[in-house]
Parts: C-alpha cells; structure tokens; sequence
C-alpha cells in the first residue's frame, strides 16, 4: 500500500481583514520590549494525510467547501 | 406555526429556544439532531439555536454547516421556509451560505454576554413586523465570534435592499455598521445574534423577544 501523502494547507485572513488576535500579539511583543514589529496576523496550518495521487484540484475543493471561509480567508496549499 | 429546532452537538440554547416558539405558538416543535437528512413534512418555521456546536472547531458554524440535516436546512430555506438562526445559529448560516458575510472574533477579544440595546432597522419582514422602525429594544448577547464582517459592496446591498433587521445602538463586539441581525435576500432567513428567545416573560427581564415569535406565528400560523 503507497503511504499517504502529507500536504499542508495554511490558511490565512485577507488583507483588510481586521485580526484583533494578531494586533493583541503585536501589542504583547512590544510590552516584552521587541522592537521593530509591524503587524502580527494569527491563521492556521492544516496537515493532511491523504491517498498518494490526490490531486491539487480535490485539495483545494477541500479548502473552498471546509477548511477555508473565502469571504475572509486565502489558503495555500502545500504538497510534493 | 409548525417549527422545529436543529440540535448539534454542543447546541446550549435549543431548548430554551424550543421553550419560546411553545410559550408563543402553544405548539412545541420537533427537535431534529444533525444527523437527520429529512425535516419533518409541512414545517414552517426552523430555528438555529445559539451554542457552540461542534466546541466551534475550526471556524464558529463551520462544521455545523456543513453536517447533515443543514443540507435539508438549505433547501427548505430555498423553499421558502421561515429560517432563525440566533448566536451560533447566526454564524451555522453564515458558513451555509443562506446569508452573505462572516461572523469573526470580537474585536476587544473578550466573550461579551450582557443586555444591549438594538435599533429595529425595518418593520418589514416575517421576523420584526411587531416592531416599529427606529424602536430601540434590550435584548441580551452571549458571544465571542459576533463581529460581522463583508466587504463593502455587500453592506451597502443590505443596507440598499432594506435587509439589516437589527443594529447595536452602540458598539458592542466591532461589527460592521453595528450590524446584530440581517435577513436573506427573500427575506424568510434571519440570522442575529442577540437572544430574543431570552425574553419571553417578564420572569426573565423583559419581553423583548417575544414579539419576534408572534411576528413569525403571524406570518405563518
């Protein structure tokens, strides 16, 4: 039996997309006195062990129809 | 009114929800589990109630909009049944599709659960003809992911199109335009997120609520 194939799918909000998370994240690291950062945004990464020869096209059905909410979200698919 | 109320795993508001439509209507509704492919024949109303269904993996709604019974949900709404969908119900709409935009994290970041105060927007549909436009009524929210979001085209359609039916008086959790609640285009689907199911009698604070209830009965008694 071929090994299932590892693709990541990362998913993150669009730009213009306000991110009260990443800006509380901004905020905290410049409260521990790291200068120089200009803006947190907080997504996600999905790992998923699918069967060897699933194609781009069902992932990113997969991505459109659950992982991501397109209204406010982009993804990016990762796979060999 | 035959109604009935969709339960999902971690639903918390369904029978208090189920409690309003019987206290209103005189008539308990059926309450459907999520694995149900089939609603029970001849309803007319469907309420979505508040919770955090499926502990709100993934995205609020998410997984609840896609289960089962929410595929039976959709075409009932396309049928023109009356559709409710409160708090978590708003945001099981939303990731449906039956209404347009998201509902994303609050934008002070806090669970916000206190009374608010609302404008009705519109006195013209089946769920807010009991109210009169410009009437400011108090009803509870209970949420962490109600700060609606769309891009601007969208909210000047529903502003356009007379589909907002509630606003926060005042900011509560960063929502666009203040937006509580927004009808579908047929306007038979209303999603918000305040809990008129809260305040039926005046056990409970206020009646606010209740006259949502008996505009719906109204309609489609």
């Amino acid at each position: 039996m071929a090994a299932p194939m590892k693709i990541t799918v990362t998913v993150t909000l669009k730009n213009g997309v306000l991110d009260p998370q990443g800006r509380a994240i901004e905020s905290a690291l410049k409260g521990l006195g790291f200068g120089g950062v200009e803006g947190a945004r907080v997504g996600k990464i999905i790992e998923l062990d699918v069967a060897d020869g699933t194609t781009r096209e069902t992932v990113e059905a997969m991505a459109k129809q659950l992982l991501a909410n397109t209204v406010i979200e982009n993804f990016r698919i990762d796979m060999p | 009114m035959k109604a009935a109320v969709i339960v999902f795993p971690g639903s918390n508001c369904d029978r208090d929800l189920a409690d309003a439509i019987t206290k209103v209507t005189g008539r308990a509704p059926a309450m459907i589990w999520h694995r149900e492919t089939d609603l029970p024949e001849g309803l007319d109303f469907i309420g979505i109630p508040g919770g955090f269904s499926y502990g709100d993996y993934l995205r609020s709604g998410a997984m609840a909009a896609r289960s089962p019974v929410m595929q039976a949900v959709i075409k009932a709404a396309g049928q023109g049944r009356a559709v409710l969908g409160i708090c978590n119900g708003f945001q099981v709409l939303t990731e449906a599709g039956l209404l347009p935009g998201a509902l994303m994290r609050n934008a002070g970041l806090d669970f916000v659960c206190r009374d608010v105060t609302l404008t009705v927007e519109t006195s013209q549909s089946i769920f807010t003809s009991r109210y009169a436009a410009g009437e400011q009524v108090t009803i509870p929210v209970a949420h962490h992911d109600g700060n609606y979001t769309a891009d601007a085209t969208t909210l000047d359609r529903l502003e356009g199109e007379g589909r907002i039916a509630f606003r926060y008086a005042e900011p509560v959790n960063g929502s666009a335009r203040d937006i509580a609640g927004i009808l579908s285009d047929a306007g038979n689907v209303l999603g918000m997120m305040p809990h008129p199911e809260r305040l039926i009698e005046p056990e409970q604070g206020g009646t606010d609520g209740r006259r949502l209830f008996e505009a719906a009965m109204m309609a489609l008694a």
